[in-house]
């Protein structure tokens, strides 16, 4: 864990052992997971609304410093290519949340580089679609999937306006602490929800990119740096057509 | 019409064993394809991150829908009091139940976590038309078998015409809530339209009708029990009637499409440029499964021949995996248009770089297990023929034609 708060470590060794203690007289293989899911501080409510302005113009063509941040934060490369898989296909079925797209305007032929990942919409088709609830929004946004509940029905992926969902297609046997996963669930960019819980207010993605083309942050707090820079700066939704208030929004497309 | 006697299907216990060992072989390797799927994750699978439902979806909503069309048979004897089709019924009945259960099956073991299914049994998100369908399939089995036993059983018969018309609302609710799968999806260009439900409304009385057909014919010819022409020939023209309604809809759908220049290109890929999806519509949907059948079954002299009314049966079931094919996994391969007026020259996650569809090339364990759901629901209609008073003893044309002048 990545926690700065002191009592916070102490309170969770306690409950360690505490699991530890009880785990000894329940049956073999059962083990409770209640330190690791201890809830933090508070709930998550709605006073928050985490997203993120993306300054395209900044983005540079070639540089994938915001993919490698993700897949090293998220463990996304944490395992080789499954043996006698076919190297294209697999490239394919292989998870990524956040990639980076390189558009050609079809009259002007201008260029514009941007990463793109989950837009944590207000009112996201692949929480609609679910049958079992597990692909939801958090009351501060941040839309994610419970894998305890995941079926691996796919359905939230055909859902997707933004194709931004990655379903794990094999075994995962280096599983991050910060960011569990498995095969047969789905799973896409959750801001790093990780240290959101932790009290940390940035993004991996942010903090990599080299142009500090990502400002991420509370967009109900007029004052938050990501507030100031959608007053100041035109942006737009990706299809905002479908007017799904997404929470990443995008200038210099 | 005289009056018709039921039977257990008779025939020789060597050829009904024969029959499901054969079956039960195939469901046991389509069983072991799962494990296979299933043990490694579906990068076995032809499916990716690209196109997430392959061919089990396609066989899985071909049979959901071929099940709710399977049952109409039934209603028209039960809703709309039409004799003719009375001795029909309980055949009807029982393969619905049956082709829904092999739908189903190939359904769940596709998931990525089979083993959860009782959570999407007990965790319901009621906006989700998914949820509502699991709901609405469990609700068909138990109303049609509730409905094959007052067919079956004397002392159920007063319940007949409630659970009759219970199942043929239901069976509409069904198919309307199958079709909305993809109606409700507002992201892709081939989705999002208000006329899938009634489209596989359409689609499935004649996928389900023609199943009937073939069932009908081989199990009645393997037993020896005659099955006269007017049988035929009243199925075979109601059969003609669905092709083309089905066509009528397919046409819509395009032209509606095409009217818009926002769906242009989503049409130049299915209709033009699609290579397989292109050739899977005009051959397999247009021509197998919409032409070929509408003429045979209204020429003077095929359409007489039960030969070709047999072929014509098959081409409609082709013709509808085809149709199938083509919306789920042609829908999936033309890239979404999430940025209008530009081209994508450049992704690290595919998004059809220069408008380039989405490859996918289907692995045989998929193949295996949509054919194991198949197996699966012959299945449970021959034991199901076999245990029960289902098949009539004859449908001669004098036993079944309320007009023959015997």
């Amino acid at each position: 864990m990545k926690t700065t708060d002191q009592t916070d470590h102490k309170r969770r060794d306690f409950l360690k052992t505490g699991v530890a203690a009880s785990a000894v007289t329940l049956a073999p293989g059962i083990v409770m997971h209640t330190a690791e899911a201890a809830p933090r501080d508070k709930a998550v409510d709605s006073s928050v609304r985490w997203g993120m302005l993306i300054d395209s113009s900044k983005c540079a063509s070639g540089c994938d410093s915001c993919v490698q941040a993700c897949n090293d934060e998220n463990g996304l490369e944490a395992y080789s290519m499954p043996e006698g898989a076919d190297p294209e296909k697999w490239d394919q079925q292989r998870p990524k949340w956040i990639r980076s797209v390189t558009l050609k305007d079809n009259l002007s032929g201008r260029i514009s580089n941007l990463p793109l990942m989950c837009q944590h919409c207000e009112n996201p088709p692949c929480a609609d679609v679910c049958p079992t609830g597990a692909s939801f929004r958090r009351a501060d946004g941040v839309v994610m999937v419970d894998r305890h509940i995941c079926i691996g029905c796919r359905y939230c992926m055909m859902a997707c306006p933004y194709k931004a969902r990655s379903f794990i297609h094999e075994n995962v046997d280096i599983k991050p602490e910060l960011a569990p996963r498995g095969k047969g669930c789905v799973e896409s960019c959750n801001f790093c929800v990780h240290r959101l819980d932790d009290g940390q207010t940035t993004t991996a993605c942010q903090d990599a990119c080299p142009e500090n083309a990502i400002i991420f942050g509370d967009l109900n707090d007029p004052n938050s740096e990501v507030s100031k820079a959608l007053a100041e700066y035109p942006s737009v939704q990706i299809r905002a057509d479908l007017r799904l208030n997404t929470g990443v929004r995008y200038s210099g497309i | 019409m005289k009056k018709i006697f039921y039977k257990e299907w008779d025939i020789a216990s060597q050829t009904y064993w024969m029959i499901l060992a054969v079956l039960a072989v195939i469901s046991a390797i389509a069983g072991f394809a799962v494990l296979h799927m299933e043990h490694n994750g579906h990068w076995v699978t032809g499916m990716s991150n690209q196109i997430v439902w392959g061919t089990p979806h396609v066989f899985a909503v071909f049979l959901i829908v071929a099940a709710s069309g399977a049952l109409n048979v039934a209603s028209i004897a039960s809703v709309f009091n039409k004799k003719a089709y009375k001795p029909l019924a309980p055949l009807s009945a029982l393969l619905a139940v049956a082709l829904l259960i092999g739908g189903l099956l190939i359904l769940v073991l596709d998931l990525g976590r089979p083993e959860r299914l009782i959570v999407a049994m007990t965790t319901y998100n009621f906006k989700s038309i998914f949820a509502w369908n699991i709901i609405l399939y469990n609700g068909f089995i138990a109303i049609v078998a509730f409905y094959l036993w007052t067919i079956l059983d004397r002392k159920m018969n007063r319940f007949y015409k409630a659970a009759g018309v219970a199942a043929f609302l239901w069976r509409l609710i069904l198919t309307t809530g199958t079709g909305s799968i993809f109606g409700f999806l507002v992201a892709r260009q081939g989705y999002d339209a208000a006329i899938m439900a009634p489209w596989f409304i359409i689609m499935s009385f004649g996928f389900g009708l023609a199943i009937y057909m073939l069932v009908l014919s081989d199990f009645f010819r393997l037993s020896g029990r005659p099955l006269g022409d007017s049988v035929m020939f009243r199925l075979k023209n109601l059969l003609g009637v669905f092709v083309a309604a089905s066509l009528l809809f397919a046409l819509m759908y395009h032209l509606t499409n095409l009217y818009g220049t926002e769906n242009h290109a989503y049409e130049a890929f299915i209709l033009r440029d699609g290579g397989v999806y292109t050739a899977a519509f005009w051959i397999g949907q247009i021509l197998i499964g919409g032409l070929l059948p509408l003429a045979i079954v209204f020429h003077p002299s095929l359409g007489k021949s039960r030969a070709w009314i047999y072929a014509a049966a098959i081409m409609v079931i082709i013709g509808g995996l085809a149709t199938i094919y083509v919306i789920i996994i042609g829908g999936q391969a033309f890239p979404m248009t999430m940025f209008p007026g530009k081209t994508v020259i450049a992704s690290g996650f595919y998004d059809g770089i220069n408008g380039l569809a989405s490859t996918y090339s289907p692995s045989l364990a998929e193949a295996l297990l949509g054919i194991g759901g198949i197996a699966v629901a012959l299945l449970i209609t021959a034991i199901g023929v076999r245990m029960l008073k289902i098949l009539p003893m004859s449908l001669a044309d004098e036993v079944a034609d309320p007009h023959s002048a015997s």
